[in-house]
């Protein structure tokens, strides 16, 4: 089953929820919408679920025109982030409701229904609690009947919103790993939304990025991380030090000072320089293209921080292994060992 | 919003129920509410002011809205006593008296009417001892007075009540820990906090009392100029067969209390706008 | 009447010490002195027991002055028995109008996001506000000999007014906004989002309702029901108003109140009124009751 979405666009009063947003998604893939909140990734994922409806653009399943149907019959699985399970129901009814709802022409019968009930409660390792009710079960206990349910239509492609948003952190990434094995295992076309990058970049085999109701960018998990399309791509994933620099005549400007990188291709005015913490090697003074003088350091698990003042002005944080001997006080040349220019 | 939007909402049924809600609304409430402004529109403003003016109509008038306003305040002033004693002390029976306050709220009138006039008569467990204290209750504007007290105690209770438990114990131990006597820190920090709910309850429970008729017309005496409450008026008027007389003074009772709605509504908005959100 | 501090448990000296100093502490903040506390009570109690609790006492004190027998008899005359049958019949009509009503007006506000809303309950709110007497005026003037319905009525033979079908609808008019009220609230806290799930898993509109929604407001429903009802019941100056006083005919139980009042029937008259007493202290009961539960329904951890 594929997805595809062509320019879409959504508006909430004032507000451009969707702003032209276009993707495809391939069969068994599991991809994730990764933004800060009010970017517009969950408006997208209710969009294709058929719970919001977009002002303009469309929306393809297998090829087929998906705004021609409701939700009812997009047949669509989806995780809400609170789970929405039915307070008033076992788990068992639960995941029985999507079966038991079916018209009757098609409806299986009560021994077929219990059949794959249990078969999914296996699935999620829950068939225990099949007579607790949802206020009986834990977060991530939810979570997951709230996937079981979702696959017991046996949906055509998956969709989960913030599936661990709720979750404390150490169950989140338990969850992380299983959902991983698990879509392998069942291998259905899914879609989450997460704002956690580490989320996004665990789990999923590739990762769209949006920001303010646009895509920023699409690629694998690698991609995204090591070349970021967009200033806002580098700064939202990973951590990175940014400093205003000026291109003109093929130079890179800090302040007055020239720096020794290359600025082939970059139109020239004002631009953003973006480098990760960990990419800043350190060198004796007068080495690489920055000079600074370390202010103070402390240690950050694997690797040491370093506040450096540039002898431009700026102060910006660096990581270095802790082999390395930084003291305060000390004077030190900088070279970024992979680094990016975005104009603007 | 575009085509497709409107066209589409994720859960069914909106434009059948909307529908539905708009018509019955409309038959039942509406409609038969413009009939009665419809109807006062087919007086002159010389009838209309001459019915109003007139000297039953007049005191009528008088009698509903002074004795309500007076049997407001009176359940203004006891209603926040039994709230705070209800909220903050313990007592044996507190549940029990808790929710006997609902008690005018879901006894028929017409039965707190006959039960206050036997308690008030003359020779009634109250009234007998108030008559000997040459103080007679029933069958005077005394006798509606305390009808529209026992019709109002529930409003100024059950709107200041949850306003008092949700209230923050810190701001009293702040003023406290500042130095506030107990009375200053009740007049000065929590009055304050219950004034929006105070006011509320005091304007639900004078718009009950203005249109009340079945606990008071027992207890009243129904003397015309002294103890005829308004909407009395209106039904000795109808069973003359003087619709626009009872029009023109339903009209005026009417507008009086979509005002106080209006109002409470202001009221209700400005007070949780103070608030800021949890 | 005195305060109780809880204390519960043996208590080691320095415990109680410790305790004493806290109690301190907090009463000094928080409460008043003693003295205080007693008079806000006494008065609170007295207050409530003069002007609540004697007027329900003398309802059946005087409704079994005469002895059970009177009383009994007073019930069974063919008189009581019609104002009992037609004030079920009423009752029944209007409370199952307001519950359709209030289900569907409840869905359409609760669920959905439109322009106006707030007017919308305004509106359904009005008879709250309108004098009962206002609330059978208005029906006489619609439907009345002079009305605006009157003639045509009169030519198709068509009788509303001082029948069945006035009092019926004075009484919805005035138990309009119960069911409404107590649901909307409800079902705006409860959100769409198990709607929504319902409908992504194939469920129909009417499935997700009956399936999902309603048994989540059950309680909610039968609350809104119970208040309903109770003032459906005890409705008096509306239904006056619109109900011609026909004797046997037109006369609901609290209408018959007041003719037997009038006419000295003191017996006759409590014995009816203390029926409907009866039902105000089953209502308030089942209403605490209906109020724990609607409480426990909210699941704290779900959000």
């Amino acid at each position: 089953m594929t997805i595809e979405v062509r320019n879409l666009v959504k508006t909430f009063g004032s507000f451009k929820a969707l702003d032209g947003v276009d993707l495809k998604v391939d069969s068994g893939e599991l991809v994730a919408l990764l933004g800060p909140s009010g970017s517009g990734k969950t408006t997208l994922l209710r969009i294709v679920a058929g719970l919001d409806w977009p002002d303009s653009g469309e929306v393809l399943i297998n090829g087929e025109d998906a705004l021609a149907q409701g939700a009812r019959e997009r047949h669509v699985g989806f995780v809400f982030q609170h789970y929405a399970l039915f307070r008033h129901m076992t788990v068992f009814e639960n995941v029985a409701f999507g079966l038991r709802v079916q018209p009757r022409a098609v409806r299986k019968d009560e021994a077929a229904i219990r059949a794959r009930v249990k078969e999914l409660l296996d699935l999620v390792q829950l068939d225990w609690l099949a007579d607790r009710y949802p206020g009986q079960l834990s977060g991530g206990q939810r979570q997951r009947i709230a996937l079981a349910r979702a696959l017991a239509i046996e949906p055509r492609i998956l969709l989960l919103d913030e599936p661990f948003g709720a979750l404390d952190a150490k169950v989140r990434k338990e969850l992380r790993k299983w959902l991983r094995a698990l879509h392998r295992e069942i291998s259905v076309t899914s879609i989450f939304v997460t704002h956690d990058q580490e989320e996004a970049l665990e789990v999923a085999n590739r990762v769209v990025v949006m920001d303010k109701g646009r895509i920023e960018q699409i690629g694998s998990p690698d991609d995204v991380y090591d070349n970021p399309a967009t200033a806002f791509v580098h700064g939202f994933i990973g951590e990175s030090i940014v400093l205003p620099v000026e291109v003109a005549n093929g130079t890179v400007r800090l302040g007055d000072r020239p720096l020794d990188l290359a600025a082939g291709g970059l139109a020239p005015g004002a631009s953003r320089l973006f480098v990760r913490r960990h990419d800043m090697l350190v060198g004796p003074p007068g080495s690489g293209a920055f000079e600074g003088a370390i202010r103070h350091v402390r240690n950050f698990g694997p690797v040491q921080r370093a506040e450096v003042a540039l002898s431009g002005g700026q102060t910006i944080e660096i990581d270095a292994p802790r082999d390395r001997e930084l003291r305060a006080g000390d004077t030190i040349g900088l070279e970024p060992r992979r680094y990016r220019i975005f104009a603007g | 919003m575009s085509a497709v939007a409107a066209r589409r909402r994720t859960l069914p049924g909106f434009g059948l129920t909307m529908g539905l809600t708009l018509t019955w609304l409309s038959v039942i409430i509406l409609i038969p509410l413009a009939g009665l402004f419809l109807k006062s529109l087919e007086l002159s403003p010389e009838q209309f002011w001459n019915i109003l003016s007139s000297r039953r109509t007049l005191n009528a008038l008088r009698v509903s809205f002074g004795l309500a306003f007076a049997a407001a305040c009176v359940n203004l002033v006891m209603g926040s006593i039994i709230v705070w004693a209800l909220v903050r002390y313990r007592f044996p029976g507190r549940r029990l008296f808790d929710a006997i306050v609902d008690v005018p709220f879901a006894l028929p009138t017409a039965v707190a009417g006959v039960a206050l006039t036997a308690l008030f008569a003359e020779k009634g467990w109250l009234g007998a001892p108030l008559a000997a204290l040459g103080i007679k209750v029933a069958f005077t504007p005394l006798g509606i007075f305390v009808a529209m007290i026992f019709i109002g105690i529930p409003f100024v209770v059950r709107t200041v009540q949850p306003v008092l438990q949700d209230l923050d114990p810190g701001i009293e131990e702040a003023a406290g820990s500042l130095g506030a006597s107990r009375w200053q820190t009740i007049i000065r920090v929590i009055l304050p906090s219950l004034a929006p709910a105070l006011l509320t309850g005091l304007a639900l429970a004078f718009a009950r009392a203005v249109g009340e008729y079945g606990s008071v017309i027992f207890i009243a005496g129904n003397l015309p100029n002294v103890s005829e409450i308004a909407p009395l008026l209106i039904v000795i008027r109808l069973s003359e067969f003087r619709y626009a007389d009872a029009t023109a003074i339903a009209v005026v009772m009417l507008v009086v209390s979509f005002v106080i709605i209006f109002a409470v509504n202001r009221l209700q908005r400005w007070a949780q706008s103070r608030i800021p959100a949890r | 009447m005195t305060v109780q501090i809880a204390h519960s448990g043996p208590v080691t000296s320095s415990d109680e010490k410790a305790r004493a100093r806290e109690a301190l502490a907090r009463n000094s903040l928080r409460t008043e002195p003693k003295a205080v506390r007693i008079v806000v009570i006494a008065i609170a109690v007295a207050f409530l027991t003069i002007f609540v609790v004697l007027p329900l006492v003398v309802v059946f004190a005087h409704a079994f002055s005469k002895g059970i027998a009177a009383y009994l008899a007073a019930l069974a005359e063919p008189e009581a028995l019609a104002a009992i049958r037609l004030t079920l019949l009423v009752a029944a009509i209007s409370v199952g109008l307001n519950l359709v009503f209030g289900l569907v007006a409840a869905w359409a506000i609760a669920k959905f996001d439109f322009p106006g809303k707030t007017f919308l309950i305004t509106l359904i709110d009005l008879p709250f506000s309108v004098s009962p007497v206002i609330s059978g005026l208005v029906f006489v003037l619609l439907f009345g000999a002079q009305g605006y319905l009157g003639g045509w009525l009169r030519d198709h033979d068509i009788q509303i007014l001082f029948a069945v079908p006035g009092i019926a609808l004075a009484t919805t008019f005035v138990t309009f906004p119960f069911v409404a009220r107590a649901l909307i609230p409800l079902m705006q806290e409860q959100g769409t989002q198990e709607e929504e799930a319902a409908i992504s898993l194939g469920a129909s509109g009417l499935q997700t309702f009956f399936r999902v929604t309603l048994p989540n407001i059950k309680w909610g429903v039968l609350y809104g029901v119970l208040l309903c009802n109770a003032r459906a019941m005890g409705e008096f100056g509306a239904v006056s108003v619109v109900s011609g006083h026909i004797r046997g005919e037109t006369n609901t139980m609290p209408l018959l109140v007041e003719i037997l009042y009038d006419e000295y029937q003191f017996v006759a008259a409590f014995a009816i009124a203390s029926l409907l007493a009866m039902l105000a202290l089953i209502t308030l009961i089942a209403k605490t009751v209906l109020e724990r539960h609607l409480d426990e329904g909210q699941d704290p951890s779900d959000h």
